[in-house]
This record gives structure tokens, sequence and C-alpha cells, in this order.
């Protein structure tokens, strides 16, 4: 019967649909399984106690290892946080919680604009702010750039996490008498605190991997961290270099800092999901 | 009456006495200046990015105008500049990762909305998110020493065998090139394309499903007839957001392209994108016109990604995604 | 005096659209007060009028005077935040700080305002203002379970807690028990009782029967007009209201004519 062939078909092509949509899915899933493969794999044979302590070795040495680049990641990260985290926060307090619908409606369109700006050109920019009128390469450079890249991130997910904080919170504060500043930072800030510290730590698990605007801002370094106006080592960056240099030894540390580097991203960012899944749930 | 009591009175009078800064018009009035302040940053931000790269800029565009643009040369020992191998490889690079992005996203992006069992839904699109968490350079890292081999002697000898004499495919073949720097592009763009576009389905109202099923619509009937024409402008959000990010990338494109400043008709020979060239040769320019032109290329591609994104936030609103909001650039 | 609070005049406004005007009314100390009439007359506009709560709506603002504890608490230099620690306010659905305990609830008036560092007068009040609420019988071996833990009918006499520990001179109430079930609404109106020893209240209800029960005055509101503005009909003690009311409006409302 017609409609019977009809049927049959039109279920075919759904079959046949559906088999693509899951094949595709699989197919995403090859790439990110054997990227993490290789990382492990390649990654765990060159990890030792010497490459969490010890400074890269002179070219044609063997051994040696990423103590400094892991320590000048950890020093880039926390100057970023120092500068981009409060103004951040506060950037994303004031969209939320004061009206002023042109200044807002500026603010968060550019912060849209500048978060997707590709980071090498932030790199540019700070190294014309910073890297020339202090006329050299910096770790504090290195952390104004990373600061850029978070501040959009942060003030964004501030503003939606306060957001959601109801409004019944901020009455209840303000007919106690207590003052305006007092009610955002003691109530509404403390409530949306969860929400907050996942977006910190998603913008914090992405800037721990960027390179880019590190390679002339922060430079790099065979030393340990000497100090904030001087280049510094960062883990994303000993790894480019190392990747595209000619030593096999080099190869090796290159894949294990790939997988240290991996692993500090991934704790970052599923930690903070976890996190937000405890503390909002409390405040419905 | 209530006068001779002093007891009620005694504990604000305790707090007046205390509260000090806090109190009242001060603490607001500072706590007002302090927010909008860190506000007006983000503003400055900007307005200082455009003016710094422009003013650095500024001797290569004076020097070389618009042909700027059309010249093919880049010699920094005759300080010569031009920005089209670099226009083209960027181009070229991003179009070809999209093509190869996009069916693939899509696919994703209907079977976590649609098709996929309810249970599947959330770690599975989990595990897609966890391609976008991976750093740059790892990607590129493995893609030099596992992808563009495995490239090189697979995927393009097969293509260069099997089509000879298509200028696509001619020359010689290295592994790193222009088609290895697109595969891990669009492996780089395929979360954030199927992310969005996924968000954009599952905004669909489930009346329109609800009415093609009641019509006896398969599955695939109801997502073509119901779910697609209505999450169409998101979808188009998402790739445009992901040819952004596609067109800033730079780690693990300059780590796969090959680094050769010319354009060549064969998508297996090595090239040159923006982003690249200046994470190679800025670090060591001093103040002149090499320096001045790899600025004006950032302008280049400030302006471009700049375009895109606006362009994007126009379609992306109309489906009222949020995902697309969070989802940025890479390194 | 200390915790009267009379009006003169007062209209209160959502941009251009008046919602009440011209309330004149003289709340008398340590009684209760509760003004009644139908919905949208303008209530619970009116009594954020009182703390200065109606003017946190953006384009919202009051004309006229209020004049509690000798003064005008609208004249230009007075601050809004004192005025609120003076004249408090419990909402009809309770919001206690769902992140707080129980005690740090109660006392976040105090901690705030920055009285952190008497830990002795703390744990005193939030002792003193629970027993005050009738709920600290029911929370005293829990005091650092969060707020947000109890009872729909616990957690508002909790906020009652949290407002009485500020020692206000008035306490404003907008329709506190209209969420709650008639056991706690019980509690509730009982602890009224009680309150008014200490302090004043008024108390915004749709329910005239528990306006009847529990109030000392009432007030009557009405918009006479669908685009009117709400108005004070009648004032007086409750008694008269309810069984000889002077307006015939009042008298409608009473019996059930409409509203």
């Amino acid at each position: 019967m017609k409609n019977g062939l009809h049927h049959r078909r039109r279920n075919l092509k759904s079959n046949f649909a559906y088999a693509l949509c899951a094949l595709a899915t699989i197919t995403a899933l090859i790439p990110l399984i054997l990227i993490l493969a290789y990382v492990v794999f390649q990654g765990a044979g060159a990890l030792n106690i010497d490459f969490f302590t010890q400074l890269p070795k002179p070219v044609g040495e063997t051994g040696g290892g990423m103590g400094n680049a892991i320590i000048g990641s950890l020093m880039l990260i926390g100057i970023a946080s120092v500068v981009g985290l409060p103004l951040g926060i506060l950037a994303g307090t004031f969209l939320a919680e004061y009206r002023s619908p042109r200044l807002s409606w500026t603010v968060r369109l550019l912060a849209d604009i500048l978060s997707g700006v590709p980071s090498i050109i932030i790199g540019v920019f700070v190294y014309t702010l910073l890297v020339l009128t202090m006329k050299r390469f910096s770790a504090l450079a290195g952390g104004v750039a990373l600061a850029i890249l978070m501040l959009p991130t942060v003030a964004r997910t501030t503003e939606e996490m306060l957001r959601m904080v109801p409004d019944s919170l901020r009455e209840a504060s303000l007919a106690l008498g207590i003052s305006r500043w007092r009610t955002i930072v003691s109530i509404v800030i403390k409530t949306a605190g969860g929400g907050i510290m996942t977006g910190v730590m998603l913008a914090l698990a992405r800037i721990a991997g960027e390179t880019a605007p590190l390679l002339f801002t922060a430079l790099n370094s065979r030393t340990w961290p000497t100090g904030l106006d001087k280049p510094v080592a960062s883990l994303p960056v000993q790894i480019y270099t190392y990747a595209i240099a000619p030593y096999a030894d080099w190869h090796q540390q290159a894949w294990a800092g790939s997988l240290v580097l991996v692993l500090i991203v991934l704790i970052l960012s599923v930690g903070s999901k976890l996190y937000f899944g405890r503390k909002m749930r409390r405040v419905r | 009456m209530p006068e001779n009591i002093s007891e009620p009175r005694s504990m604000r009078k305790r707090i007046a006495a205390v509260t000090t800064v806090g109190r009242g018009h001060l603490g607001d009035s500072l706590f007002e200046l302090l927010v909008f302040m860190a506000a007006l940053t983000i503003v400055l931000l900007m307005a200082l990015l455009v003016y710094k790269l422009y003013q650095t800029a500024e001797p290569s565009i004076s020097r070389f105008g618009w042909g700027f643009l059309t010249s093919e040369e880049w010699d920094p020992v005759n300080d010569v500049y031009g920005a089209k191998p670099f226009i083209y490889g960027t181009i070229v690079s991003s179009l070809l990762a999209l093509l190869m992005a996009i069916p693939l996203s899509l696919g994703i992006a209907i079977y976590l909305s649609q098709f996929a069992p309810r249970w599947l839904r959330s770690p599975l699109g989990f595990v897609v998110e966890l391609l976008a968490a991976i750093p740059s350079v790892v990607y590129g890292l493995w893609g030099i020493f596992v992808l563009a081999p495995f490239l090189g002697k697979t995927i393009e000898p097969f293509f260069a065998d099997h089509f000879p004499g298509v200028p696509l495919f001619a020359g010689p073949i290295y592994g790193v090139g222009l088609f290895s720097a697109a595969v891990v592009l669009a492996i780089m763009i395929l979360p954030t394309i199927s992310a969005i576009s996924r968000e954009s389905m599952l905004n669909v109202s489930s009346e329109q499903k609800e009415a093609a099923q009641a019509l006896g619509a398969t599955p695939w009937e109801t997502v073509r007839m119901a779910v697609l024409p209505l999450a169409r402008p998101g979808i188009i959000g998402a790739v445009i957001l992901g040819l952004g990010r596609a067109l800033g990338e730079t780690m693990a494109v300059t780590m796969l392209i090959g680094n050769r400043p010319e354009i060549s008709a064969s998508i297996f020979a090595p090239a040159y994108t923006i982003a690249s060239v200046i994470a190679n040769e800025f670090a060591e320019v001093t103040a002149g016109l090499h320096q001045a032109a790899l600025v004006e290329l950032a302008l280049i591609l400030l302006a471009i990604t700049l375009l895109l994104n606006l362009l994007a936030r126009l379609l992306v609103q109309k489906t009222g995604s949020r995902a697309a909001k969070t989802k940025s650039r890479r390194a | 005096m200390g915790g009267s609070i009379n009006t003169t005049g007062l209209s209160a406004l959502y941009g251009g659209v008046t919602a009440v005007e011209d309330i004149n009314i003289e709340i008398p100390a340590n009684q209760i007060t509760a003004l009644i009439g139908p919905s949208g007359c303008g209530k619970s506009t009116f009594l954020r009028c009182l703390n200065r709560m109606h003017e946190l709506v953006p384009g919202a603002r009051c004309s006229g005077k209020v004049i509690w504890d000798g003064k005008d608490i609208y004249a230009p230099e007075v601050d809004a935040t004192e005025i609120r620690r003076g004249i408090g306010m419990v909402f009809q659905k309770p919001n206690p700080f769902p992140l707080m305990s129980i005690a740090d609830n109660v006392s976040a008036g105090l901690r705030l305002a920055g009285m952190k560092r008497n830990k002795a007068l703390m744990n005193e009040t939030v002792e003193r203002s629970l027993k005050m609420a009738a709920l600290w019988d029911e929370v005293k071996n829990k005091l650092d379970k969060p707020g947000g833990s109890l009872s729909g009918g616990q957690q508002q006499r909790l906020c009652i807690a949290r407002a009485l520990a500020v020692e206000p001179d008035i306490i404003l109430m907008d329709e506190p028990c209209s969420a709650l079930d008639p056991a706690s609404t019980q509690k509730i109106e009982d602890t009224m009782d009680k309150l008014k020893e200490k302090f004043t209240i008024v108390i915004v209800t749709h329910n005239m029967q528990q306006a009847a029960r529990v109030s000392d005055f009432t007030g009557f509101l009405l918009t006479r007009e669908t685009g009117e503005p709400g108005r004070l009909i009648e004032f007086g003690s409750t008694s008269k209201i309810f069984t000889m009311p002077d307006h015939k409006e009042t008298e409608n409302y009473i019996t059930g004519r409409f509203g």
C-alpha cells in the first residue's frame, strides 16, 4: 500500500538521521579521548619530583623540570586575581544593583565586546601600555593581560548571580535600617557568593591555560621568578617553547606540562560546577 | 506613654554610637562611587585599547595605506609589509574549520537536545564541553605530534592520490599546513557552536514539537519542521560566534599552520594567520615599521572579530541564548 | 511622642500615577492599629510611606508630612536608613536571610550596623527577641540552623523577632499572616497582643475578622472609583468602626456588601 511504503521510508529516514546525529556526537568524542589519552600517557611518563622542583636545564642537557613555570603561572594568576577580581565583582555589582540605563547598557555591550577580542590582541595592547612604558617585560604586564581577559566574564557572572537574589531579601535588610551599601555587601553579595565563586573559578580556569597574551608581556624565563617587574616563566608558554623545539627530551616535558595544566584546568572547572550546585541549592 | 521608659530607644542609641563610616549617606555614596568607577574602567579599557593600537600602528598605516591589504610582501629585512597572505590564511583556515565543524556541531546539538535519552543528555553535554576546557597550547602540542603526522600520512595523501591534478590538493605534503590547522580549529570550535545551537533548540517551545508530533511526524521530521526553523537565528549566531573564535585562535594554529607567508591554491600547503605571525614575531621587534605593521595586522583582526561579534549578538538575541554570552575566545 | 506617628496630607505616587491621596491619620502609641480596605486601595503603599520604603521603587515618591518622634521623616536632612531603625517592618511573605543561622538572622540588624563585638549582648538580644516573638521554645536548641529551615509560620515569627531586636518604636506589618495557616496566624495574633506593651503596631490586613480580633484602632481606605487614588475614609476605635461607623462606605465594606 502506498501509505505503508511512505511510512516505512519516513521512518527509515528518521532512523538514519538519528544515527547520523549519534555518530556526530561520537565523532566529537574521539579527539577528546585521544587528546586526553596522549596527554595522560605521554605526560605521566615524564612526571617526577624533578619536574616540579627543578629549573629547566640548558640546551643540550637532559633532565631538569618546570618548577619555575608552575610557580610563575601561580604568580600570574595571583596578580590577575588581585587586579581583575575586585574590578570585575564591583563592576558586576554596579550593573545589578544600580540603575543607570545608558551607562549600564554601554558597559554590558563593551564587556561582551571585550570578551570577544582575541587574547593575543589583548597581549599587544598591554604591551603598548605597560611593556613600552616600563621598558621591560614583566610579570605585572602578564598578570594585567590575564586580568583584562577575566574582567568581562567575572563582571557578567557577578551581575547574573546578584540578579538571582530575590528582592525580598534586599527589602528585609533595608527595612531593618541597614544601609544600602551594607545590604549589598553583606546580604546580596554574600547570598550570591556561591555562584560568584563559580564564575570566578571558571574564569581562573580559562586564564590558567592562556598562552598568547603572555608571549610578549611576561615573556619567559629560565630562572625562578625574581620580581613583579621581571619576566616570568609560565606553564603554557614553557609548553609552547618546548613543543616547537627540536629536542625529544623537551617534547616529553611538554607533555608532562600539558598533563599538569589540563589537570589544573579540569579541577577548577569541574570543581566550580560542583561547588555551585551545592551552594545555590540552599538559596531556594 | 513610653516617654519615661528609656529602654526602647537605648538599642538604637547604641547602634548609632558604633556606626561611623557606614552611617547613611557617606558609606552609601562612597560605595556607589566605587562600583561606578569599576564599571567605567571597562569602558575606558575598550577605548584605550583601540586608541593605543591605532597609535602604535600609525606608522604602518600612513606608510602603506590601503595597499597594505592587497600586498603579498612580508619582508622585515627591507621593511616592506603586506597583509594579504595573513588575511587569506586567517579567513581560509577559519572557513575550512567551519565547514567541518558545522555538520558535526549540528548533529551533536540535535542529538543532545532531541534524540538522546534524557539521562544521557547532561553528562554527554558536559563531556563535549570538556573539549572547550582544554588549553589551546595543548591542542597545538597534540596537533604537532599526533594529528599532523596522521593527516600527513593518511588523509592528505588520500586526497592527493585520488584527485590528481586538482590544485586544491596539489603540492608537497608536510603534515603541517592550512588543512591541519583547520582540522584542529574545527575541534576547538565544536563545543561553542554545538552548545549555543543546542540551547537555541531547547528554547523552541514544546508546543511546536507537540503540534508536529500530533500530525504523525517522525522524530526527524519533527526536528526538521518544528525545531530547526525556529532555532535557525540562534544556530546562525552560534556559527558566527564559532567563526569569530576560530579567527582569533592563536597557539594551536601557530603550531600547525606551517608559518609561511604565501598564498597557494592547495589546502595542504603551509600558510600563515594574523594571530600566528604576531605570536611569532612580535616579541622580537623593536619600535619601527615592523612593529607598526604587526599592530596594524592586529587592528585588522580586531575589526573583523568585532563585526562578527556584533552580528552574532543581534542574531542570538532573537532566540534568547545565554550560553552565547559566556562563550568567548581562547588563546 | 515616641511611639505615635501622624501623617498630614500624605500622598504616594508611582511615577505619574497617584496611588493614595491626602491621608491624614494619627496612629496612637502602644496600640494596634489596623488598616483595612478592598484590594488595590493602597493600604500597603501607604504603609510603606511610613518607613520610607515606598521611595525605593524607581520613580516612586511621597508628598506630605509624616511626623514621628517630633520630626517629619521626609525632611531633607533626615537619613532614611535611621528612620527604618526606628520604624520596622514585617512583610507578607516571610523573608529570613536563607544563608544565616536563626541566631544570626535575629541579630542581623545589630551586627550589620556594626555592633559585632559584644557577644553577650548579641546572645541576650537574640533570646529576648525570640521570646517576645513566641519562637524561643521552638528553636532554642537549634539556633545555628539556617533560617530557611523553619516552617512558614516559624519563619514569619523569626522575621518578627529580627525586627524586634533593633528595638524600634513602631512595627509595621504588611499582611503578615496572609501566607500562613490558621494555627500560625493564631500564634502571631497572640504575639501581637503582648508586643503592644512595648511597641506601636500598624497592621495592614485584608482579613476583616482579623482586624476586629486584634486591633484597638482601625482605619478604612478605599478607592471610590477605578483610576482614583485611595483615600482614608474613616478612622476610629475598632469597636466603633465595626459596630457604628460614621460613613456608609465603611458600613458597606464591614457588612460585606463589596470587597
